[in-house]
């Protein structure tokens, strides 16, 4: 066991917890986001930097300060550790500036986003976001890929955390989507004409942290906020699928199934492609009840602003959303 | 004249066989190691010559080496960090194509030392010709006993290939060489674990770079003690300098640590002046990815001492009025250079070069390719002169691997001593994108 | 006119099947994939100094890969041409002391005297493609262009050019590799 200070919290831990996992013991605001990172995929985290963090004292054993900020997801807690991370100006700042680097590439079009309301990067930029932008060049735009009928693909809104990637390579027994090209020309894609199709792809879209991966069988697309989520489950043939999901309805309408997730947003129990994909009716399923929803957004914070965003960040939308704004206009609350 | 401990016969004719090279000394220290030493003791001899990594870090290879983990029954791997693509450095190319045994020589004595059995040598995949060269070299040191199974009857074996890669510089950093080794993309990976401990194929590895391998025989043939007696202070031995850019003589020297810098530019027995009679304006002393430095403070330091070409005297003055000395890539620019063409230069280098991991550097070098573009092509506004240095900041010490601080502290350091070049090139934006403008003005020392 | 059949699976020839097994001799057997890229090379050798979709299908079979894992790789890395190229690719250094040397200057007296673009299509006669490419490793010795397995240095004269481009010019098939036999490219034994 390893006795750990986290913004001047204790905790002990197992050795070989994350810093990052040690802060969800605490729980709480103390908690850094982590954009990339995903308990349940092996190899995942590192990438995003959102969650970094300063070790203000190393271990017990050698007390000094860590030169640098550490990816809290990926660096392991030593004895005696102290770590800052809300407490920390440094850390706050340097956030921030995650946040920038995230956005000037990204669309910004959370409006007509089927992932808005329930997109972490909307929640972080919220979250820790400054208000302006600096960014004056032209966006980053790629070329649509079709990966099939069940799952829609937005590269542009891609922030490259490569879960999709771990999930399909340890989920699926034969990936045919990874990461194309290198530097901010990475994308995620299939190379030749291919189609995501396998018992458990469907995963793909729950582990996407933006709206880049989407159900294409989201019934009558609506905003999540105006459907209701139900706990339900059923006896799945397919002997590695619970069967355990959330149902979310407009109405007498499943609009669309996914996976149970935690407060972090991490699935709890991976399910099938027919679960999630063909049992739309609640005759299908077993009702539960309501489900809870842990996880803080935008959304359950009360920020029902529209675009759902912090306002100023996107104080000057990118031509191409402002298009698709006024093509695809957002319903008007309330309706 | 300094001595020459790695290049001594680099120009003798055949000096690529085996049979010439051993006929000047070659393969003393393989037989000296592995007859007369433990592996341990060859070790203590690397520790104690002070050796310092000679892929830009500079850090020390003895006590690298007794970091390396050495679980029972685990294999171990030494592999030799041949990627040389930091722009400005072209020595591992010279030594390794001209003095294939010099480097095959180091492997196996290295080898020997770390306990490994399996080595290889990751050389960039532009370099194939110089690959067919050391797999020839290689068969020869087969043939002649220095390699396989059993060597020079001590019962020691060693396998030792040599890996093209792909065109990636990111593969120079260690753990994107290792994930390349393995056929993958050359993603950095997070650490820890560090190599020594996981490494290629998870096991414990040892990345060197060439010349540090084949700094390794005279070592061993010589004592740590006598490199470390060449040198100054804690910069001991002698170094390849890959020279550059505006000079009478650009090539490599082997210089001995401790010359002072403007001997080595001036001097006609290195670089020989500046080209066309012009001044000197500013030089890169290190690869790419140091500090520019304006003559003034190249030549000496911020306190008024003269430059050596040491570890310690390039840095001195810290990132305010030092630099680094780094992989040795010695890059001179006359009075006619346009600073900001050649930040912009290397900012599209580290955009096009970074692996896309990371946000902050997969973001934040195109940015920087992006603003500094605008400047040079006329389009540039005042505010983003401090714009570059606040998302260089953004970047610097917050990614996977240090491409993210190489791309950052040029841009840096160009606006720190030459800011007024960049603010005329957003007030005189029409003269200054004239084909050969000058910039008339100043650099800022301080 | 012959009826149009689909394109025949693309194949190694024999020599290059030798190659590759020998390579893959160098990597612990679990680790075949680590043969990935010096196969890349081989093949981009092999099938005309490019490598289609199907020729890396073919190496992700050879190597018992899934083909994603060599599109991630050939994706990645900047030597692998994944369209078709002219018969001799000209890679001409960009970076900062080649820039400093004359690269700007070469790179546009290229383009001029080939007709090809950077980036770009080959020459009409099908003879370059023009690339740009970061630094070689050859800096003191700028301005560079690599052909293939060669180094073109200090191309700062007409004549330097010139010479290049006859040598260039004048080959009718790319040099052998070591592994080839008779010094005939595979490529020519392989039609
Ligand atoms: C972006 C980047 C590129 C690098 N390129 C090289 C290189 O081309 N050659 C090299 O020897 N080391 C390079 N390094 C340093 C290596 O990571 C590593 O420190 C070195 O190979 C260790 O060998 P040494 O201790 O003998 O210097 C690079 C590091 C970074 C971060
Ligand atoms: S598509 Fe989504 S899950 Fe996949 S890498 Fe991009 S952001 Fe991550
Ligand atoms: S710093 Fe750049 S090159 Fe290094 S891992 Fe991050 S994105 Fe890749
Ligand atoms: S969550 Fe830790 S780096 Fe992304
Ligand atoms: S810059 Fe062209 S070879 Fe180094």
């Amino acid at each position: 066991m390893a006795k750990i200070t986290f913004d001047g919290i204790e905790v002990e831990v197992p050795d070989g917890t994350t810093i990052l996992n040690a802060a969800r013991q605490i729980g709480g605001s103390i908690v850094p986001p982590a954009m990339c990172y995903y308990t349940p995929l092996k190899g995942s985290g590192g990438k995003c930097r959102a969650c970094l963090v300063r070790v203000a004292a190393g271990s017990a054993k050698d007390p000094r300060p860590m030169p640098k900020l550490v990816a809290s997801c990926v660096t392991p807690v030593q004895d005696g550790m102290i770590v800052e991370n809300t407490t920390s100006e440094q850390v706050m700042d340097v956030r921030k500036g995650i946040v920038e680097m995230l956005l000037i590439n990204h669309p910004l079009d959370c409006p007509v986003c089927d992932q808005a309301g329930e997109c972490d990067l909307q929640n972080f930029a919220y979250e820790h976001g400054v208000s302006t932008t600096r960014y004056v060049e032209e966006r980053r735009t790629f070329e649509k890929i079709d990966i099939g009928p069940l799952i829609q693909l937005h590269m542009t809104r891609c922030i490259l955390c490569y879960r999709c990637v771990y999930t399909a390579d340890q989920l699926t027994d034969k990936r045919v989507h990874g990461v194309l090209g290198r530097g901010d020309a990475a994308e995620i894609g299939t190379y030749i004409e291919n189609i995501i199709d396998n018992d458990f792809s469907g995963n793909v879209i729950d582990v996407c942290p933006v709206g880049a991966l989407t159900d294409k069988t989201f019934r009558f697309k609506q905003r999540v906020w105006f459907t209701k989520p139900v706990n339900a489950h059923r006896d799945c043939e397919n002997e590695k699928c619970g069967g355990r999901v959330v149902l979310w309805y407009k109405g007498k309408d499943v609009l669309r199934v996914t996976a149970r997730k935690d407060e972090y947003g991490e699935v709890k129990e991976w399910i099938c492609n027919t679960c999630r994909f063909d049992k739309k009716e609640t005759a299908d399923w077993t009702i539960e009840g309501p489900a809870h929803i842990d996880r803080s957004s935008v959304i359950s914070a009360n920020h029902y602003e529209l675009p759902v965003v912090n306002p100023q960040v996107i104080a000057d939308l990118p031509e191409s959303s402002i298009r698709d704004l006024e093509q695809n206009p957002p319903m008007k609350l309330g309706n | 004249m300094g001595r020459k401990l790695l290049t001594e016969h680099i120009n003798v004719e055949g000096i690529e066989t085996l049979e010439v090279y051993r006929k000047h000394g070659g393969y003393r220290s393989v037989e000296k190691a592995i007859k007369t030493m433990t592996p341990d003791e060859v070790v203590e001899e690397v520790k104690k010559s002070g050796l310092r990594g000679r892929g830009g870090a500079g850090f020390p290879t003895g006590m690298k080496w007794s970091f390396l983990a050495k679980p029972e029954g685990v294999p171990r791997y030494l592999v030799c960090n041949a990627d040389e693509s930091e722009p400005g450095t072209f020595k591992d190319r010279q030594l390794m194509s001209k003095l294939p045994h010099l480097l095959i020589e180091g492997m196996i004595t290295s080898s020997y030392a770390l306990g490994a059995n399996t080595s290889y040598i990751y050389i960039r995949g532009e370099l194939l010709y110089v690959l067919r060269i050391l797999e020839k070299a290689i068969a020869e040191a087969y043939a002649a006993g220095y390699l396989g199974k059993n060597i020079l009857g001590s019962g020691y074996d060693l396998d030792l290939y040599v890996h093209p890669g792909g065109g990636a510089y990111i593969c120079g950093e260690e753990t994107a060489l290792l994930e390349s080794l393995e056929g993958k993309r050359g993603n950095p990976r997070n650490k820890p674990p560090f190599p020594a401990v996981q490494g290629l194929y998870a096991r414990p590895t040892v990345v060197n770079n060439v010349e540090s391998i084949a700094a390794v025989p005279v070592i061993v043939n010589e004592g740590g003690e006598e490199y470390a007696k060449i040198g100054v202070g804690r910069s001991t031995g002698t170094k390849l300098i890959s020279a550059c850019g505006h000079l009478n003589k650009p090539g490599i020297y082997e210089i001995e640590l401790g010359l002072p810098v403007e001997e080595f530019i001036y001097s006609d027995e290195y670089c020989g002046g500046i080209w066309k009679g012009r001044e000197l304006k500013a030089v890169v002393a290190g690869g790419s990815s140091v500090p520019i430095l304006p003559k003034e403070l190249i030549l000496k330091t911020a306190a008024g001492e003269n430059r050596l070409m040491t570890y310690e005297s390039l840095s001195d003055g810290g990132f305010v009025t030092g630099t680094m000395l780094g992989s040795g890539g010695f890059i001179a620019m006359d009075e006619t250079t346009c600073i900001v063409r050649n930040t912009w230069n290397f900012s599209r280098f580290y955009h096009h070069e970074s692996c896309g991991q990371c946000s902050p550097c997969r973001e934040g070098t195109g940015w920087l390719e992006k603003v500094l573009h605008r400047l040079e092509y006329g389009h540039g506004r005042m505010e983003d002169i401090d714009l570059l240095v606040s998302v260089a900041k953004q970047i610097e010490g917050n990614t996977i691997c240090p491409l993210g601080e190489a791309a950052a502290w040029p841009v840096a350091a160009a606006v720190r001593h030459f800011r007024e070049e960049f603010e005329w090139h957003v007030t005189n934006a029409k003269d200054a994108v004239q084909p050969g403008a000058v910039f008339p003005g100043k650099a800022v020392l301080v | 006119m012959e009826p149009t059949t689909a394109p025949a699976k693309p194949q190694f020839s024999e020599a290059a099947k030798a190659e590759i097994a020998r390579i893959c001799k160098q990597y612990p057997e679990e680790r075949r994939k680590s043969a990935l890229l010096p196969v890349l090379h081989i093949a981009q050798a092999e099938f005309g100094g490019w490598v289609s979709p199907e020729v890396q299908d073919l190496v992700a079979e050879v190597l018992g890969l899934a083909p994603i894992e060599v599109y991630e790789v050939s994706t990645f890395y900047t030597m692998f041409n994944l369209k078709p190229v002219g018969k001799h690719v000209l890679e001409i250094c960009r970076t900062g002391p080649c820039m400093l040397r004359g690269s700007d200057e070469l790179t546009a007296h290229l383009e001029r005297i080939t007709g090809a673009k950077v980036g770009g299509a080959p020459s009409e006669d099908g003879l370059f493609t023009l690339k740009e490419v970061e630094c070689l490793a050859a800096c003191g010795f700028a301005p560079i262009v690599q052909v293939r397995e060669k180094y073109y240095e200090q191309l700062d004269t007409q004549e330097a050019v010139d010479a290049m481009l006859l040598e260039l010019r004048n080959q009718v098939h790319r040099p052998a590799l070591p592994w080839e036999e008779n010094g005939l490219p595979n490529a020519l034994a392989n039609n």
